[in-house]
């Protein structure tokens, strides 16, 4: 087995994923659709929330998949700041509005979640508000590179902003431990048994799950050829324009 | 469809608003990835019959 440097190829990159996306793909597919129709269909209220706990299946799969994009992106960061490697850099661009989406959709989820249970859609409470600011940290490193010409400069500065903001992503998993207050509750998911949800929604919340991470695994891949695309067609424009 | 009682309303928004949101981040990735593809071969075929 070669050395996982060898994918910092841009081609190599390319071949790879070429052929591992449409299985990736399908893979997202079947397990997003089960996983949510399962959760919709199959699955009972719960005796306290009543339907509304069929929004788990959204909420916990992109609020998860919101913190751990921008921890792809960290090592992504990492890698480029210490190796020099474009795809890496690229690989974090890539990654930046699949998360932005997926911290979209907690919010609006979990704000049409918290209406009917707590009787607001909006508390300035630790995890509501890490998430927001993680949000806009997003948005703030996706500007940041579309304002910068130079692809080396941007990839330097959206990767220190992007270790400044892996601060608010760990704040926004570990908020609720942090602090102990506020309106949201603990992680749905627990080792504990006591703590964590009852089975009958526990596995079709795993299948949802499972669909959110090759979902995003998917969306990485192809975003990360059109960005390697992107960037050798600037290349070769500016030959061009040098002849 | 499931009976969703009083807690229809947040429950399909919430389902409605998210496949929504996904669809859409697939659709512009899709897209974007065809134009580049498409916009790459043809800028390195201009450079090749350019020499």
């Amino acid at each position: 087995m070669g050395s996982i440097w060898e994918y910092a190829n841009p081609k190599k990159f390319i071949t790879t994923t070429d052929r591992l996306l449409p299985w990736v793909s399908a893979l997202a597919l079947v397990a997003l659709v089960g996983g949510l129709v399962w959760g919709f269909f199959f699955t009972p209220d719960d005796y306290k929330q009543g339907s509304t706990v069929k929004i788990i299946y959204l909420h916990v799969p992109s609020a998860l998949m919101a913190i751990n994009a921008w921890m792809m992106m960290l090592v992504a960061s990492l890698i480029w700041i210490v190796r020099r490697h474009h795809v890496s850099a690229l690989a974090a661009r890539a990654a930046a509005p699949v998360g932005a989406v997926m911290t979209l959709i907690a919010l609006i989820t979990g704000a049409i979640w918290g209406q009917p249970m707590w009787g607001t859609w909006w508390e300035w409470d630790p995890r509501l508000t890490s998430f927001l600011i993680l949000f806009l940290f997003y948005l703030g490193y996706m500007a940041l590179w579309a304002a910068i010409e130079d692809d080396d400069t941007a990839a330097d500065l959206t990767s220190i902003l992007c270790l400044v903001g892996s601060v608010f992503a760990l704040l926004s998993r570990y908020a609720v431990n942090f602090w102990n207050q506020g309106l949201h509750q603990g992680a749905s998911l627990s080792m504990d048994k006591e703590e964590n949800v009852a089975d009958v929604f526990y596995y079709p919340l795993l299948v949802s799950i499972a669909g959110f991470i090759l979902l995003f695994i998917a969306l990485v891949f192809l975003r990360t050829q059109t960005e390697i695309r992107a960037r050798r067609m600037r290349a070769l424009l500016a030959r061009e324009r040098m002849k | 469809m499931p009976d969703l009682g009083k807690y229809a309303e947040a429950v399909l928004s919430s389902y409605v608003l998210s496949i929504l949101l996904v669809v859409a981040l697939v659709a512009v990735s899709i897209r974007r990835a065809r134009k580049m593809k498409n916009a790459l071969e043809e800028v390195e075929k201009r450079g090749k019959s350019n020499g």
